[in-house]
């Protein structure tokens, strides 16, 4: 496990800014301990220094996973997040958008949330935004980025995409050998 | 009759000096007569082994020898210069080799490729019929050689180059060129065949090195100024090639960062993360309409009346906000600069 280079950090928290802003401070202050991100075979992982100790001690190579993984850089330098965040993520989401129980499940096979299947969604949403996608009994599914504003979507066709996918819970079946 | 007698005596004496041919066995021995080889697999006798061990092991291998030869003797003969010779039958005992298997030969990098590709190699036909010259001609050689230069007697000038450019020279070098690549091809081939790391060539010709290398000969050369580039400028998304720091000057590889205390390591985080969030905002006119749409929205369930007309109006409040502020010194003349006032007389 090493350390993210500067442009890599950056790169990562401008990504994690999009979807829960100013309260990233929030997951690198923590009171129960230190926590931080370390990068593995180009997979970013939150971890907490104590399992970082334990986790040094194998070699990198045979190393898998420790703590919990965020996401993994691109060949292009590009940050994506996994719906492995998801669990962090969702406490501190600044948007948020419901999906009525009849697009839950259009959602988790990986498609686009249409104006039909939305059931609520948080004010003063932008557009490109990250949003964070939850069922109407408020259980996160995943997340997405708003494709138009909460202003627009009032405004919208019943059929204009309203948030792209960007990841679900339904992947941790669909695409198991690809998470880690 | 004591003749007889005499000789039946010296005869059966003789006898006695040698063993009978015929051996007794509990089990047969399994003989393999292509090695001339027995393998006996009956038990030793343990009271004979205990009383004389070595002459017990010679009498066995008597025995057994003597089975052998018995064997032998009931292939066909034959005789050759008043020798008698038997042709032994292909051996059925598999004998380990005495070195390794060899490897198999390294495929080259086209070979390796076809295979990964499904390409296979057609087999071509020697001659070649030639239309122009109404004659066989070989694929290569003196005479395929010759027939070249017979039939390209002349060339033609492509539209787009300087006519005074030697077409027939330009040929040749093309080839020779050609021949030098293969040559190095191959080279690379055994290199690599042989695990020996070969320097990098660096960018060799612009019209056969890839967009990669370009992009690792312009960081190279980016860095290669006294100040190690420090004062180039940058094109707009441009990138900076990888795997190119042993050769790009002034750049220590950095493979990982030291190790820092967790309390430094998250001060230096929550630097990063107030960095880039105060950042100063972009003037995003997409944001900024969709705050107007939001706002006139509320405005308008307010009071529903004259929607159309209000959104109008701010429009072009708007448009007259969006335009370019005017900067001073517009349209006037700079003072300060001498002489520069005044039309210029003649």
């Amino acid at each position: 496990m090493k350390r993210l280079s500067e442009e890599r950090i950056k790169v990562l928290f401008e990504k994690l800014a999009k979807y829960i802003g100013p309260n990233i401070k929030l997951l690198i202050e923590r009171p129960d301990g230190l926590y931080c991100f370390r990068e593995q075979k180009d997979r970013v992982y939150y971890i907490s220094e104590n399992i970082l100790k334990l986790a040094n001690t194998i070699q990198s190579e045979n190393l898998v996973s420790a703590g919990t993984c965020f996401g993994k850089f691109t060949k292009t330098g590009k940050f994506r997040l996994h719906i492995t965040a998801l669990n962090y993520l969702a406490p501190y989401a600044q948007c948020k958008l419901w999906l009525k129980p009849a697009a839950e499940q259009q959602f988790l096979y990986g498609n686009n949330v249409s104006k039909a299947g939305l059931g609520r969604i948080s004010e003063n949403c932008e557009k490109y935004q990250g949003v964070l996608v939850y069922s109407m009994s408020d259980l996160p599914l995943g997340f997405g980025v708003a494709a138009k504003s909460t202003a627009e979507c009032k405004l919208a066709d019943p059929l204009a995409a309203i948030c792209f996918h960007q990841a679900d819970i339904g992947e941790y079946i669909r695409s198991e050998e690809d998470l880690l | 009759m004591d003749v007889v007698s005499q000789i039946l005596e010296k005869s059966a004496q003789e006898a006695e000096k040698y063993k009978p041919i015929t051996v007794e066995k509990h089990l047969e021995l399994e003989i393999d007569l292509g090695t001339l080889l027995a393998v006996d697999t009956n038990e030793f006798d343990t009271n004979l082994l205990k009383r004389n061990a070595d002459d017990y092991f010679l009498k066995l291998t008597r025995d057994n020898t003597q089975l052998l030869i018995n064997q032998l003797w009931e292939l066909p003969t034959e005789k050759v210069d008043e020798a008698i010779m038997v042709r032994l039958p292909t051996p059925k005992t598999l004998l380990p080799r005495m070195k390794p298997v060899p490897r198999p030969r390294p495929l080259t990098k086209w070979q390796k490729f076809a295979n990964e590709k499904g390409i296979q190699k057609k087999k071509k036909s020697k001659l070649s019929w030639d239309e122009q010259l109404q004659k066989w001609i070989p694929m290569y050689g003196f005479k395929r050689a010759k027939a070249d230069s017979t039939k390209n007697w002349v060339l033609e000038v492509p539209q787009n180059v300087d006519p005074y450019e030697d077409q027939f020279a330009k040929k040749t070098v093309a080839k020779s060129e050609n021949v030098a690549k293969n040559e190095l091809q191959r080279l690379r081939n055994i290199a690599k065949a042989k695990k020996v790391k070969v320097p990098r060539a660096g960018v060799t010709n612009p019209e056969v090195s890839s967009a990669k290398d370009l992009q690792a000969a312009v960081t190279v050369a980016k860095a290669s100024t006294a100040s190690l580039g420090k004062f180039q400028d940058n094109l707009p998304k441009e990138k900076k090639a990888k795997g190119v720091a042993p050769i790009t000057p002034g750049v220590s590889r950095k493979r990982k960062l030291p190790p820092a205390s967790g309390e430094h390591e998250k001060k230096e985080n929550l630097n990063i993360v107030d960095s880039i969030l105060n950042k100063r905002p972009k003037l995003d006119i997409e944001k900024a309409i969709s705050k107007q749409i939001q706002h006139t929205s509320e405005n308008s369930s307010s009071s529903s009346k004259g929607i159309g007309q209000r959104l109008q109006s701010r429009e072009k409040q708007n448009r007259s906000k969006l335009a370019k502020k005017p900067k001073s010194g517009n349209g006037i003349r700079k003072g300060g600069k001498k002489g520069a006032g005044g039309r210029k007389r003649r």
